[in-house]
């Protein structure tokens, strides 16, 4: 910002008697300075509502404040939640309900959406309309799938049951996807897969179509199989793409909240209740709010390395 | 690369296997709109209809869902619906044939007027803010260039739960909990990480020569920047904005964390709509298909951008 108005009352003196235009004193901004002027906003919005928060919620990891009782005296209470959270059961075992979750969505999305990739790049007639109309369900909203996935679902009358029932001969009524602990973990790996398949597939597709068809032709040249192609060419070439979409699903369902709220709540008991849930109830529900402090931390911690891993793996990927 | 390029390479997928893919892929894309169109279906079905087993493939269509959503509804012995005067409306008589008058307007419309003031508000001033950020990023030397780039992407990396705890404190503080202001600047902090990256991308394709043959002609490089980059950048930052518009439109967690009544938007809202004696599905379905069908628009105008918009414009179809 100096330098801008230093160099403003160069021109000036330079100027001399002539009378200003009104365009001169935006003239006489620096690039230096618009491009602060630029960037300020976006940076200090991102300050007060991002990292402000983030600081306070540290702060408040350390103390027995709770949001309930805002006049209650605050007293620090040092790494005691911490040392709660590492030892408590609980968490551990939501730690793992959340690990099975992501590992299962990853391992169903990338295979599907991998070889839906594969397919529609074989350019069949009318690809472009039937890859749209598959792309639709991620761009819904978890409310509004969360909740037609609970209306499908239901024993008695949900179309789920009833295409279940009528494919194996199973009594409709006599399973149900969100009220039983083995199947309530499955009824939500099979939402998340509906929803993100699609996401995984444009990934897949990208990558797919990055690869310039010369080294196919060399290929054929040399007479591979189009086995061998698949395995030498293909699938190495698309790898950078694959772990990319792995990374950004597996950061987005380690912080899955929407879905597991909307279907289950984290129930039946709690064989659904991954670690936001956990945090959910204690900030919003019992109201600590230095210990749900804490386990945000060490969730956005988690997030923040695989955070970091995503972004060097993006930087691969460009530099292809 | 388009399809004629395949065609006359030499490895060009046979005819039959082009078929195959195409059946398979067609297959997939059906299984995976049932749900939506059973839905949208239910949406047209009567309550009784809606909870039928086995399942009603056909069925007479009926607004009774929209009806239930749109109003409150109380029941009434037939003797006192006998003392009423006769029905005005079809709405009114749908509801009078199943012994109940209205109340009154339901909660929807404010909801839905919430969804629209906050998702295009945030989204206006990401935009706004995005844009500047990223001409700035794009064509000046800024220190700590990356640093500052990445920290911006990292925000949107955030899980909303763990920053919802303070923001609640601190709105609780400014008075803003429960406010459209309130949701509007946070949705614009979250949907402005993307804009950013996006529209970096959509700049860093325009050719700098525009803007210095505009310097040269005597404009100041604000002028340039109107004149020159912005009409230059329109469609990418029309595609920016409908994805922030989207994301804005379908958020869920903060809203229902941080939002009770007067700021509430749809998804949140949804849930509760509840009739008697259960869930009313008809009515349910009815505020998703409402709620989805500027989805299906968008996403025919994204199809394009899509790719970019999901990896914060890193990978380019």
């Amino acid at each position: 910002m100096t330098e801008a108005t230093t160099s403003g009352a160069l021109t000036e003196k330079v100027a001399g008697a002539t009378p200003d235009s009104l365009a001169r004193p935006l003239r006489g901004l620096s690039d230096r300075a618009i491009a602060w002027l630029f960037i300020g906003p976006t940076i200090v919005l991102l300050l007060a509502i991002n990292i402000f928060p983030l600081i306070w919620t540290i702060w408040l990891s350390f103390t027995n404040y709770r949001a309930n009782k805002p006049n209650a005296e605050v007293k620090t209470v040092g790494l005691q939640w911490y040392e709660r959270i590492l030892t408590d059961a609980d968490v551990w075992f939501a730690m793992q309900t959340t690990a099975h979750f992501v590992i299962w969505t990853i391992v169903i999305e990338t295979v599907l959406g991998f070889g839906l990739a594969w397919l529609i790049d074989k350019k069949f007639r009318g690809h472009g309309v039937w890859t749209t109309i598959i792309l639709i369900p991620m761009m819904l909203s978890p409310a509004v799938v969360g909740n037609f996935w609970t209306f499908l679902y239901q024993p008695q009358s949900g179309l789920f049951n009833y295409a279940v029932s009528f494919f194996t001969g199973i009594e409709p009524s006599s399973f149900q996807m969100l009220g039983d602990v083995r199947l309530s973990p499955w009824a939500i790996v099979i939402v998340d897969a509906w929803m993100w398949t699609p996401y995984v597939m444009l990934i897949c597709l990208a990558g797919l179509r990055s690869i310039p068809d010369y080294i196919y032709e060399a290929a054929e040249v040399d007479r591979a199989s189009p086995w061998r192609q698949f395995w030498s060419i293909t699938l190495p070439m698309a790898l950078p793409f694959i772990m990319l979409a792995v990374l950004f699903r597996g950061i987005e369902n380690f912080k899955m909240f929407d879905m597991v709220n909307l279907l289950t709540g984290g129930g039946p008991g709690s064989t659904t209740e991954v670690v936001s849930i956990t945090l959910k109830r204690q900030a919003f529900e019992s109201w600590r709010t230095g210990y749900s402090s804490a386990l945000a931390i060490i969730l956005f911690v988690t997030v923040f390395g695989l955070a970091n891993i995503y972004v060097k793996a993006l930087n691969r990927v460009k530099q292809r | 690369m388009s399809a004629a390029d395949q065609a006359h390479s030499i490895v060009a997928p046979t005819s039959l296997m082009r078929r195959v893919a195409g059946a398979l892929v067609i297959v997939y894309a059906i299984v995976t709109m049932i749900p939506l169109v059973w839905i949208i279906a239910t949406s047209f079905k009567t309550p009784p209809d809606s909870i039928a087993y086995p399942p009603k493939i056909v069925f007479t269509p009926s607004l009774e869902g929209y009806v239930n959503l749109f109003t409150t509804r109380t029941r009434q012995s037939p003797e006192m619906l006998a003392q009423l005067p006769p029905p005005t409306t079809w709405y009114d008589a749908l509801v009078r044939s199943r012994n109940m008058v209205i109340a009154g307007p339901s909660n929807v419309v404010p909801r839905f007027v919430n969804s629209i003031i906050i998702a295009f508000g945030s989204t206006f001033l990401a935009v706004f803010l995005g844009t500047l950020a990223a001409y700035g990023f794009s064509r000046f030397r800024v220190p700590f260039k990356d640093d500052l780039l990445f920290f911006i992407l990292s925000t949107r990396m955030m899980p909303p739960i763990a920053v919802a705890i303070p923001i609640y404190l601190m709105y609780r503080q400014l008075g803003l909990n429960d406010t459209k202001l309130g949701m509007i600047l946070l949705y614009t902090a979250v949907n402005v990480s993307l804009a950013v990256w996006l529209l970096k991308g959509f700049i860093d394709e325009i050719p700098r020569e525009y803007e210095e043959a505009a310097m040269i002609d005597g404009y100041t490089r604000l002028q340039a920047f109107r004149l020159a980059v912005l009409p230059q950048a329109a469609t990418g930052i029309a595609a920016t904005a409908i994805f922030c518009l989207i994301f804005a439109w379908n958020e869920y967690a903060f809203a229902v964390l941080l939002t009770s009544g007067s700021a509430q938007t749809m998804p949140p809202f949804i849930p509760f709509i509840i009739g008697e004696g259960g869930q009313d599905w008809p009515a349910v379905a009815a505020a998703t298909t409402l709620f989805v069908v500027p989805i299906f628009v968008f996403t025919l105008l994204l199809r394009k951008h899509l790719l970019r918009g999901i990896t914060f414009g890193a990978v380019r179809k």
